[in-house]
């Protein structure tokens, strides 16, 4: 929770965004987010992101989920209540093997949405500062995180010099709270920190 | 970003002049407005239905299950003729989403979201049957393997009927996220277009805050692909499950191998067909015949009379192995299966699901609309009858003379059924007034490439012949770089093309700022389908880099040595050359290498460019694909 300054640029081409993000990023101002509406490629590649690990946490769950299932029905079968069942023997792997792949699936795909929606940090109730209505509609959006050495001025000139159809300076909740996305947030009425 | 450019040979995925706004304005719209009469009436009828199959239920568990027509030869009869059939129908929806995910089919785009919704709807109404089947269903909860005072005694692991209960209630709960972690951008953008209040609540609670950052999306767009990836056997493996419960018992007509790979190829027919006449519906309710286009029924119809043939097959390999077989049980079951007292079901089978689809080998019937929706129903008819005969002339005439019986559906089944008829639609009914029927971000993320007045701007470059677009590129490239070259023999083609080169010169010179926004995309546009393997390699990089150069001389052997040296704009620090050397290799001259960087230092914004002169290209051939390039060409295509 902290609420800070941002100069907030926007671009309605992805052709324009590249460069523009890649200028910010040599600018030496802190780049605090691009938006956009729908999954840009490469743009995680031109901010700097690293490739996400989630695939590897997918990857663990499942293992979670396959021995989950193995030791359960193992357990029970060799150990808590074996029973005969048409003669087929008390460790019978070959059977379990339907249970054992639902459960990897199961716990693989719980497991990473779960990890997603911690990652992202959402979740129903969850509310975060939108810098344009359109950001999920047709429109990208760099904010710029100023801080108190940054002139305002020049760093709306910079963003209308990366090609911004539209630049604004404003005051934002940087990280997530829980509210209601009808209610005016307190920070909305703020014309200075 | 994919701007690969993409020929006319493919029909355009969404038609008419579309830009991301207008997208999301056809697709919300229904959301935004009131629905129309045609909605109300169906939805009237959808909760009569839906209210008859409570009744049904009710009367059913009220006086037991004497209430059906089952008995004890004839077990099964309706009520697990409709689980298979409702769980087939829902294979499609996954198929959809994910195999042809994996697949790369552009296509998927504009049908899955409400192909997905399909999944679950009628996973749901497939659910209800097993469990209303149980009688006292109150103790339904013996499936599950808890601790409990009778023992503890635990389920049976090694029957395929508890190997369902984990199927079925594993495809529902991932089918469901899957579904629902691509909604959630979709809700977003309806929250941040909400005019009133309570709108702006709920969709703000059902987009989970999502705001979509880079980072955002490079999560759902992994999360997509891996549970895609999860998905695929999934949906295999449950209808190979479901099929167990026959296979894996010794009843003749049941007792086969060919089981699993039958039923799913079975389950696609049956889904695609429901998918169909679905959208026929849906496209025509909500006006979204744009985006629910008639290649789009064309793709399924064609995967209908392949997996409709498939069945086919399956059904004659069924009668040859009988026969091949010479078990006298399996002889008999099928003899009484085309003969017998029953055989108008497996006449009505063979006519709708075998011989009729096999219309759709006709282009023309499979683009025409009424057509389609006719052939929907009557598949999905025959697949019904092809789960009846399955379940009951396998078992109406069993080993003992004395037991042969005759099944006839009691009205408490019939009200089951059109229950979930109720159920489903009722459920359809409400997505497709509360939820995006498409997923609109994926639609905006293919629209460049495949989108009407997209692919229409790039007709005369298409019109042109290979030779002449070759002459026009060499001619402005040599006119151009004579000092470097020297060789000006295709310099007389210039007034031939005046026109053509006037864009190609805009193509090829990025680096005149007039052209510096569209260059770079024309580039890869222009000659994506000349050089395949370049825009693959350099796809991620270019969006880094607006001032790109990209020369291709696509047949011809050009040494690196030759590669012109181009003025950078002042400013530009970074310029990619791609030079294709020969048919299969690419090198990529590059003097920023921020991959690499990025690859090896994780901090934010860590990518630091190296201090080098910007007119002397670096030859790296070593440049690694980095994992997010990969997974970027995945979700890509």
């Amino acid at each position: 929770m902290a609420i800070k300054k941002f100069a907030v640029a926007t671009y309605l081409d992805e052709e324009v965004l590249f460069p523009a993000v890649k200028k910010v990023r040599r600018s030496g101002y802190k780049l605090h987010d691009v938006y956009t509406p729908f999954a840009v490629h490469g743009l995680d590649v031109a901010i700097g992101h690293k490739e996400t690990d989630l695939h590897i946490a997918g990857f663990i769950y499942g293992l979670c989920g396959t021995s989950t299932a193995v030791g359960f029905i193992s357990w029970i079968y060799t150990s808590d209540w074996p029973q005969n069942y048409g003669g087929k023997p008390h460790f019978a792997l070959p059977a379990w093997i339907p249970i054992t792949f639902e459960l990897t699936v199961l716990f693989a795909a719980v497991g990473m949405v779960l990890t997603f929606c911690y990652l992202n940090q959402i979740m129903p109730g969850v509310k975060k500062h939108v810098f344009h209505p359109r950001q999920s509609d047709d429109t990208f959006v760099v904010a710029l995180e100023l801080n108190g050495k940054n002139s305002e001025e020049e760093a709306i000139a910079f963003l209308k010099s990366t090609g911004a159809t539209e630049t604004s300076i404003q005051i934002a909740e940087s990280s997530w709270w829980y509210g209601r996305w009808d209610k005016k947030e307190a920070y909305e009425t703020m014309t200075h920190i | 970003m994919h701007i690969k450019y993409e020929s006319f040979i493919r029909e355009p995925l969404v038609e008419g002049n579309k830009d991301y706004h207008q997208v999301s304005e056809d697709i919300v719209a229904p959301i935004e407005g009131k629905p129309g009469r045609m909605w109300y009436v169906g939805f009237f009828f959808s909760i009569i239905l839906l209210c008859f199959g409570i009744f049904s239920v009710s009367w059913s568990v009220y006086w037991g299950l004497g209430t059906w027509g089952v008995n004890r030869t004839i077990g099964w009869g309706w009520d697990i003729t409709n689980f298979v059939w409702w769980i087939g129908i829902g294979h499609a929806g996954t198929l959809i989403s994910a195999i042809l995910l994996l697949f790369r089919q552009g296509w998927r785009t504009g049908v899955n979201r409400a192909a997905e919704a399909m999944t679950i709807f009628a996973v749901m109404c497939a659910g209800q049957f097993p469990i209303w089947h149980m009688g006292r269903v109150w103790d339904g909860f013996f499936v599950l393997p808890y601790p409990n005072t009778r023992g503890p005694l635990w389920p049976n692991f090694d029957s395929p009927l508890l190997w369902d209960v984990f199927a079925i209630s594993t495809y529902f709960t991932v089918s469901l996220l899957f579904w629902y972690s691509g909604l959630i951008p979709d809700f977003a953008l309806i929250r941040d277009r909400a005019k009133t209040k309570l709108r702006k609540m709920l969709y703000g609670v059902a987009s989970f805050g999502w705001t979509g950052t880079a980072k955002n999306w490079q999560r759902q767009e992994a999360l997509a692909l891996v549970l895609a990836g999860l998905s695929t056997p999934l949906v295999l493996s449950v209808h190979t499950i479901v099929s167990f419960d026959f296979a894996t018992s010794v009843i003749p007509g049941w007792h086969t191998t060919i089981f699993p790979p039958y039923f799913v190829a079975g389950a696609v027919f049956s889904g695609f067909a429901m998918v169909n006449t679905l959208l026929v519906l849906t496209r025509k309710i909500l006006h979204l015949e744009e985006y629910i286009t008639i290649g789009h029924l064309e793709a399924m119809n064609k995967i209908i009379v392949l997996t409709g043939s498939i069945v086919g097959v399956a059904y004659l390999t069924e009668l040859f192995i009988a026969w091949y077989s010479q078990s006298w049980g399996e002889m008999a079951a099928f003899q009484w299966r085309i003969l017998g007292p029953y055989w108008w079901s497996y006449w009505a089978m063979m006519t709708c699901n075998v011989v009729s689809p096999q219309l759709f080998w006709v282009k023309k019937l499979r683009r025409n609309v009424p057509f389609t929706f006719v052939m929907s129903i009557v598949v999905n008819i025959g697949m019904w009858f092809e789960r009846f005969v399955i379940i009951v002339t396998s078992t109406y005439r069993d080993w003992i003379p004395g037991s042969w019986s005759y099944y006839s559906p009691q009205w408490t089944e019939v009200g089951f059924y059109l229950g979930t008829f109720g159920l489903f639609f009722t459920c359809y009914f409400l997505f497709a007034k509360y939820f995006p029927v498409i997923a609109i971000s994926e639609i905006k993320f293919v629209l460049k490439t495949s989108g009407r007045n997209f692919k229409e701007k790039m007709n005369h470059i298409e019109e042109m012949s290979a030779e002449s677009f070759y002459h026009i590129a060499e001619a402005s490239h040599h006119d151009d770089h004579d000092d470097t070259h020297g060789d000006d023999t295709h310099g007389t083609h210039d007034t031939h093309h005046k026109e053509e080169k006037t864009l190609v010169d805009s193509i090829m010179h990025p680096f005149n700022d007039e052209h510096l926004i569209e260059g770079a995309t024309v580039v890869e546009h222009l000659l994506s389908p000349i050089v395949e393997t370049k825009t693959e390699t350099i796809e991620e990089v270019s969006h880094e880099v607006k001032q790109e150069e990209v020369i291709t001389v696509a047949p011809i052997v050009t040494p690196v040595e030759e590669i012109p040296v181009v003025e950078a704009k002042e400013g530009t620090t970074e310029t990619n050359f791609v030079v294709e050397t020969d048919d299969t290799k690419v090198e990529e001259i590059k003097e920023s290498t921020d991959e690499v960087v990025v690859k090896e230092t994780t901090v934010d914004g860590g990518a630091e460019d190296r201090d080098l002169p910007s007119n002397s290209p670096i030859v790296d051939n070593t440049l690694p694909t980095t994992d997010t390039e990969k997974k970027g060409d995945d979700i890509a295509d």
